[in-house]
C-alpha cells in the first residue's frame, strides 16, 4: 500500500466514505422509524396505559434481570412474549390477574432458586404494566422467539 | 513528563482505578448470586448490582480515556493543557455525578433503559463535563500542532459525546425505544470508541516502537476508516427482532462482519510495529498490555461477535449467555486493556519514578486475562447450551438454567481470578516500591541484526 494509499489518501477516503456512510444510515433511520409506527407495532393503540406502563418497567429497572425482546439482563426470563406464554395475550383481564398474583407472590423464598423481588404496585400500576407487556407482544418481531419458551 | 498540565491525567487515573475496583467486585457479586441465588435478595437484588457492575465500567473507561486525552495530547501538540483548571472541574462534576448515581441506585432511584440508567441530573452532568472536555482538548489541539492521531482522538470523543444526546431521547414506543437507545451502546463502542482506541494504540505504539510516524498515521487512517464503514451500518445486526424491517437481517450480517477488520488490523498493526521497531523502550509492561489490548480485542469483539451476528445464528443465540460471554471478553480486550495499557504507560512518568514493579504488572496481565478468556470459555458453553435446550427444543428458561449451574460456578472461580489479578494491578501502580521484586527478564534482541 505504500505508494498508492498516501496518507492524505488514506485520511480523505477516511472523511469521505464516513460522511456517505451516515448519510445512508440516517435514511435508513428515518424509513425504520416510519415502519415502527405506521406497521410493526401498530396492532394495538400506545394508549396511556401503555405509556404508563412502559414508566413502571422503568422505575424498578426490570431490564436487569430480564429481557425484553433479547434484549438486558439474562438472569430472569424472556418477557417480550410472556402474555403469549400464559396465554393472556387477547385478554386485558385476565393478564391484569395473572401478573398481579405474580408480583404479589413474590419473593418465592425458595432456597435455591433465583429471586424476584417484592414489588409494593397499585393496581393501577399492575394494569399498566400488563397493558404494556401485552404491547410489546403484539409487535412484529420477524417470527422472533423461535418457540414460545423465549 | 515533558509537559507540567499532563499531571492532570494523573488524577482521571486514580478515580477510574478506584472504580474498576468496585465494577470488579459487583461482578463478582453478581456472580455469587448465579451461584447462590438467595445470598442479599431481599436486601440489595440483582438488578441493583448489575446496574453498579455496567455502570462503574462505562464511567470509569470514560475517566481513563480523559486522562488518556490530557496525557497525549500535550505531547502530541507539543503545548500545555489551555486549562488545567476546567479539566480538575470536569472530573469533579464527573466523580459527584458518578457517587450520586450509585448512591440512589442503592435506595432504589434509577431509571430503567439498561446501561442509561442514570437519573436525569446525572446525565445532564455528564453532558456538562463532556461538553467542558472538548471546548479543553480542542482549544489544546488547535493553538498547538496538529497530528493524526489528535485528529482521528478529538473526532472519537467528539462523536462519542454528540451520541450520548441519544441517552436524553426515550420514545414511548418501545421499538423505536430500543432503536434509538443503540445508537449510544453500539454506535460508542463499535464506532466512537474504536476512534479512540485506535489512536490511543498508535500513540502507544509510536513512543514504545519507535516506528516512523508517517508509517503508524496511515495505518490510523485505514483502521479508523473500516471501522466506521462497518460499524455504522453494522448497527444492524441488533435490529433484527426489535419491530423493524427485516432488510436490516442482511445489511446487518453483512456490515457486522466487516466489523471484524478493523480489529483484525488493530491487532497486526500492534504487532507489525513491535517487529518493526527498532527501539527498546524500558516499559515493558506497557508493551505487553498494548499487545495484549489488540489481540484480546480481535477474540473478543471480532471472533466472539462474529460468532453470533449473522441473523440465522442470531435467532437462536440471541439474549443468551453466549452474549454475556461475548460482551465480556470485548469489552475487557478493546477497552479495560487498552486502558490498563495507557495506565502502565504513563503512571510511571506521572509519578516521576523508574517504571519499576513490571513484574507486578505483567503478572497481574496474565491473571486477569487468564480469568476473562476462561470466563468467556464457560459462558460460551453454558449459552450453547441455553441456545439449544431453550431456542432449539423449548424447554422452560428456568428448568434450563438449573442444569447450567456448575458452569456458574466456574464463572465466578474465574472472576475471583479476575477480582485478584485487578487488585494487583492497582498495587504494583500506586504502592512504590524501590525495585523490582524479580528482575525483568533482558531486552529483545533486535532480529537479524
Ligand atoms: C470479576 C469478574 C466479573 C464477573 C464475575 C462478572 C459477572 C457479571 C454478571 C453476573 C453479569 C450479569 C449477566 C446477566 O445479566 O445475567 C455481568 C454483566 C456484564 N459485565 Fe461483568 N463480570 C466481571 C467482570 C467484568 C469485566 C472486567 C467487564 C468488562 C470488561 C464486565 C462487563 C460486563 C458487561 C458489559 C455486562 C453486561 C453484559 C450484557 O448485557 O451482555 N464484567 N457481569
Ligand atoms: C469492542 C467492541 C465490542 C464491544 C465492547 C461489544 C459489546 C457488546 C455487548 C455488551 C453486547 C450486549 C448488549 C446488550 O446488553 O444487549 C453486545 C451484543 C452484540 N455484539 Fe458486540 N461488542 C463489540 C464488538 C462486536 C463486533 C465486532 C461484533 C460483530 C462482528 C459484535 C456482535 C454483537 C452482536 C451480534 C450482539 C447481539 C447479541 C444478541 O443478539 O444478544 N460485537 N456486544
Ligand atoms: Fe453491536
Amino acid at each position: 500500500m505504500a505508494e498508492i494509499l498516501t496518507k492524505s489518501r488514506a485520511r480523505n477516503i477516511f472523511y469521505g466514505g464516513s460522511i456517505f456512510f451516515v448519510l445512508v444510515f440516517a435514511g435508513m433511520t428515518v424509513q425504520s422509524h416510519r415502519y415502527v409506527v405506521q406497521t410493526s407495532t401498530a396492532g394495538m393503540p400506545l394508549s396511556e396505559e401503555v405509556v404508563r406502563g412502559k414508566h413502571v418497567w422503568e422505575r424498578n429497572s426490570c431490564i436487569n434481570c430480564h429481557s425484553l425482546h433479547g434484549e438486558g439482563a439474562y438472569f430472569a426470563p424472556e418477557l417480550g412474549n410472556v402474555t403469549t406464554r400464559w396465554g393472556v395475550q387477547d385478554s386485558p383481564e385476565d393478564a391484569f390477574f395473572m401478573l398481579k398474583g405474580w408480583i404479589e407472590s413474590q419473593p418465592s423464598g425458595i432456597e435455591g432458586r433465583r429471586q424476584m423481588p417484592r414489588y409494593e404496585m397499585s393496581d393501577e400500576d399492575i394494569r399498566a404494566l400488563s397493558e404494556f407487556l401485552r404491547w410489546a407482544d403484539q409487535t412484529d418481531t420477524q417470527g422472533w422467539p423461535p418457540n414460545d419458551a423465549g | 513528563m515533558k509537559y507540567e498540565s499532563q499531571k492532570v491525567a494523573y488524577w482521571y487515573i486514580l478515580a477510574a482505578l478506584a472504580l474498576f475496583g468496585i465494577q470488579v467486585l459487583g461482578g463478582l457479586l453478581a456472580g455469587w448470586i448465579y451461584v447462590s441465588p438467595n445470598f442479599l435478595s431481599e436486601l440489595l437484588p440483582f438488578n441493583v448490582i448489575r446496574m453498579i457492575h455496567t455502570n462503574a465500567l462505562i464511567v470509569w473507561l470514560l475517566l481513563g480515556f480523559f486522562g488518556a486525552a490530557y496525557f497525549l495530547v500535550p505531547e502530541e501538540s507539543e503545548r500545555e493543557i489551555w486549562s488545567p483548571k476546567l479539566a480538575y472541574i470536569q472530573l469533579v462534576i464527573l466523580l459527584v455525578g458518578t457517587l450520586g448515581a450509585v448512591g440512589s441506585y442503592l435506595v432504589g432511584i434509577h431509571g430503567g433503559r439498561e446501561f442509561l440508567e442514570q437519573p436525569l441530573w446525572v446525565k445532564f452532568g455528564i453532558l456538562v463535563a463532556a461538553v467542558i472536555f472538548l471546548v479543553n482538548i480542542s482549544m489544546t489541539v488547535l493553538s498547538g500542532k496538529r497530528t493524526a492521531i489528535t485528529n482521528v482522538l478529538l473526532m472519537g470523543l467528539w462523536l462519542l459525546s454528540l451520541l450520548w444526546i441519544f441517552a436524553f431521547i426515550n420514545p414511548e414506543n418501545l421499538s423505536l425505544d430500543k432503536m434509538y437507545w443503540w445508537f449510544v451502546v453500539h454506535l460508542w463502542v463499535e464506532a466512537t470508541w474504536e476512534l479512540v482506541m485506535a489512536a490511543i494504540l498508535a500513540f502507544l505504539l509510536l513512543k514504545l516502537t519507535g516506528v516512523d510516524r508517517e508509517v503508524v498515521e496511515k495505518w490510523l487512517y485505514v483502521i479508523v476508516a473500516t471501522a466506521l464503514f462497518s460499524g455504522i451500518l453494522g448497527t444492524g445486526h441488533h435490529f433484527y427482532w426489535i419491530g423493524l424491517p427485516g432488510y436490516w437481517q442482511w445489511v446487518g450480517s453483512i456490515f457486522s462482519t466487516f466489523e471484524v477488520i478493523p480489529f483484525f488490523l488493530m491487532m497486526s498493526f500492534a504487532f507489525v510495529m513491535v517487529w518493526k521497531g527498532r527501539k527498546n523502550h524500558p516499559n515493558k509492561a506497557a508493551l505487553l498490555w498494548s499487545l495484549g489490548s489488540s489481540t484480546v480485542a480481535f477474540f473478543g469483539a471480532g471472533v466472539w461477535g462474529f460468532l453470533h451476528t449473522l441473523h440465522g445464528v442470531n435467532f437462536y443465540s440471541h439474549g443468551t449467555q453466549i452474549t454475556a460471554a461475548h460482551g465480556h471478553l470485548a469489552f475487557y480486550g478493546a477497552y479495560v486493556a487498552l486502558n490498563l495499557a495507557v495506565f502502565t504507560y504513563a503512571m510511571p512518568m506521572l509519578r516521576e519514578r523508574a517504571p519499576y514493579n513490571q513484574v507486578l504488572n505483567m503478572a497481574s496481565f496474565w491473571l486477569m486475562t487468564g480469568g476473562m478468556a476462561f470466563m468467556t470459555f464457560v459462558l460460551t458453553f453454558a449459552g450453547t447450551i441455553q441456545t439449544h435446550m431453550q431456542r432449539v427444543v423449548g424447554e422452560y428458561y428456568m428448568d434450563v438454567q438449573e442444569s447450567l449451574s456448575v458452569f456458574y460456578l466456574m464463572r465466578f472461580g474465574a472472576g475471583a481470578a479476575v477480582v485478584i489479578g485487578a487488585l494487583l494491578f492497582i498495587y504494583s501502580t500506586l504502592v512504590a516500591r524501590r525495585s523490582e521484586i524479580i528482575a525483568p527478564g533482558s531486552a529483545n534482541p533486535v532480529p537479524g541484526e
